[in-house]
């Protein structure tokens, strides 16, 4: 990516991110600190092609960690943050006690 | 050059989804709609990139994709809601690793050609490994694993000696023309163990917020190897997690009235501390019974959950005794802390899954004046949030953190496990105090207990 594009696409895309989180209100801090943990596992697509084109054995041994990392990122961050928001499902009422 | 543009194409619109799910995560009426996005655009990134041109090891890839998606679907499913904070800082700790190994790759292949893709792979590794080892020992921390707070002597001038050194290798590994693997291996070493000192030290209610920083550093490691890798998904999700991160670090620090720079270098240790002068008076104890009463012929309880209501998994027990007490007219309500707990909206959460609803549920600013109203104050497993030392005594390390006015009202409750000292290691001069009772036991057994004596009375 060339010089000045890039310096754009950082500019906007941090400023994109700062203005995504203004007036969250504090009930959300979690799910969303939860949430940006899961999109940041897009990295495990980094992992793949760094493994894909890797020739030695020993960056095949460093690609396939950085894929499995990248997975449970990607995994773990989705299933934790998918049973934190399941807690937000009506708006006014909380859920009926399961107990009841 | 057809599979190359599907592919850009597919990253744009995987970019997008991510923007998109981010914005809706941030309100509470779109927010179950915004993981699902993010779903479906990681969902696509990881398909469409099968289609890389040259690309071979398909093998291994698919079972290193299948070991650690399904080791972390089956523990992010398995544990309880309590463990959710140390949960994410594992995670995060993966990600700052994969972001560092491909670092590792790029530069053991020397495939970075310019002085600037150098910079950024060797940065990405940085910030990508220290928050690993960081997020390891977090992780740790939380989960029990790890029980006192290690603190070295002059510690600060450690870790600005270890970040020193460290920085100085990856200033050497960019401007040296040929790389030996000794150097990127001693970069990284080195990397890893300045993450695990700076986190060791760190306790109490600081760990959320080192958490949330250490998320938004692998959104920052992530971009950087995107821009490494040419790859536009990883860039534009790593910065914009990297940003939002930030963003969302200083809005905790602020709740919690602690500047990032006294979380950081100014930790407050686990030992305990007196922080002045011992505290006048003597805690005074009472039994389950007594405590029914007083909540059953008050008019107005307020309810203040705290860390230990969720180790002892009370919830559920405190609705119900919530419940009992609205049938017999007494109106209750629960004031939250924006730090009570392990993360900033862990109590709600808590309250959620037992079904308290929303409007019962009030946070600092709209709740603190009714306090002076209340007949009882009932606490339960809390402690730093409800410590007026915060107000008035300088020397104590969480002096001018904003507390809930529980002392104000007209009687208050102490449920807690034991005479021991809170997460802060503090003694709580509520207490105490002339018109506060103490409750001693597991949150769910004397919530039981007291719920048993009201019906009793209301019988």
């Amino acid at each position: 990516m060339e010089g000045f594009a890039a310096l754009y696409i950082f500019m906007l895309a941090a400023f994109t991110g700062y203005e995504v989180i203004s007036r969250v209100p504090v009930i959300l801090h979690t799910p969303l600190m939860s949430g940006s943990n899961f999109v940041h596992g897009v990295v495990l697509v980094g992992a793949m092609v760094a493994l894909g084109e890797a020739r030695t054995p020993l960056e095949q041994a460093i690609g396939f960690i950085a894929v499995l990392l990248g997975a449970a990122n990607a995994a773990g961050g989705y299933v934790v943050t998918e049973r934190m928001l399941g807690l937000f499902k009506t708006g006014k009422e909380g859920r009926p006690d399961k107990k009841n | 050059m057809n599979v190359k543009i599907l592919i850009n194409a597919s990253y744009f619109v995987v970019a997008l989804l991510f923007i998109l799910g981010l914005k809706s995560m941030s309100s509470p009426v779109t927010a179950r709609r915004g993981i699902i996005w993010a779903g479906v655009a990681m969902v696509l990134a990881t398909l469409v990139t099968f289609g890389w041109p040259g690309m071979s090891n398909y093998t291994l890839m698919v079972v290193a994709l299948a070991i650690g998606g399904g080791f972390a679907t089956w523990s992010g499913k398995v544990v309880q809601m309590t463990d959710m904070p140390q949960m994410v800082a594992l995670y995060n700790g993966m990600g700052g690793g994969a972001a560092a190994a491909i670092a590792a790759i790029e530069l053991a292949r020397g495939e970075t050609h310019s002085t600037v893709a150098t910079t950024l792979a060797v940065l990405g590794g940085l910030i990508g490994t220290v928050s690993f080892s960081g997020s390891l020992v977090a992780f740790a921390k939380l989960q029990g694993i790890m029980k006192k707070t290690f603190h070295l002597p002059a510690q600060n001038a450690v870790n600005l000696i270890l970040a020193a050194v460290t920085i100085f290798c990856g200033l050497a590994i960019i401007i040296s023309s040929h790389l030996a693997m000794f150097q990127i291996s001693v970069f990284f070493l080195l990397a890893l163990v300045l993450g695990a000192v700076i986190t060791m030290p760190i306790g109490g209610a600081d760990m959320p917020v080192v958490i949330s920083l250490f998320n938004a550093l692998t959104g920052l490691a992530v971009g950087f190897e995107g821009f490494v890798l040419n790859n536009p998904a990883l860039i534009i999700a790593g910065i914009v997690v990297g940003s939002a991160g930030t963003l969302l670090t200083q809005l905790m620090a602020k709740a919690m009235n602690r500047p990032l720079t006294n979380i950081l270098f100014k930790p407050i240790t686990g030992e305990a501390q007196t922080g002045g002068a011992g505290i006048a008076g003597t805690m005074k104890e009472v039994s389950a019974l007594d405590a029914a009463a007083m909540l059953r012929y008050a008019q107005k309880v307020i309810i203040v959950p705290g860390y230990g209501m969720a180790v002892g998994q009370a919830q559920h027990k405190v609705k119900e005794m919530s419940v009992l007490l609205e049938e017999a007219g007494i109106t209750v309500k629960f004031a939250i802390h924006p730090v009570a707990g392990r993360m900033p909206g862990h109590m709600n959460v808590l309250l959620a899954e037992a079904g308290v609803s929303y409007d019962k549920i009030f946070d600092l600013e709209e709740i603190n004046e009714e306090f002076s109203q209340a007949d009882v104050a009932l606490v339960i497993g809390a402690n730093d949030v409800v410590n007026p030392a915060a107000r008035t005594d300088k020397s104590s390390p969480i002096y001018g953190m904003p507390i809930l006015n529980v002392d104000q009202a007209h009687n208050v409750i102490v449920i807690k496990r034991g005479k021991g000292a809170g997460y802060s290691g503090i003694e709580n001069e509520l207490f105490y105090a002339e018109n506060t009772r103490m409750l001693y036991g597991s949150a769910q057994q004397v919530v039981n207990d007291v719920i048993k004596n009201i019906k009793e009375m209301s019988a």
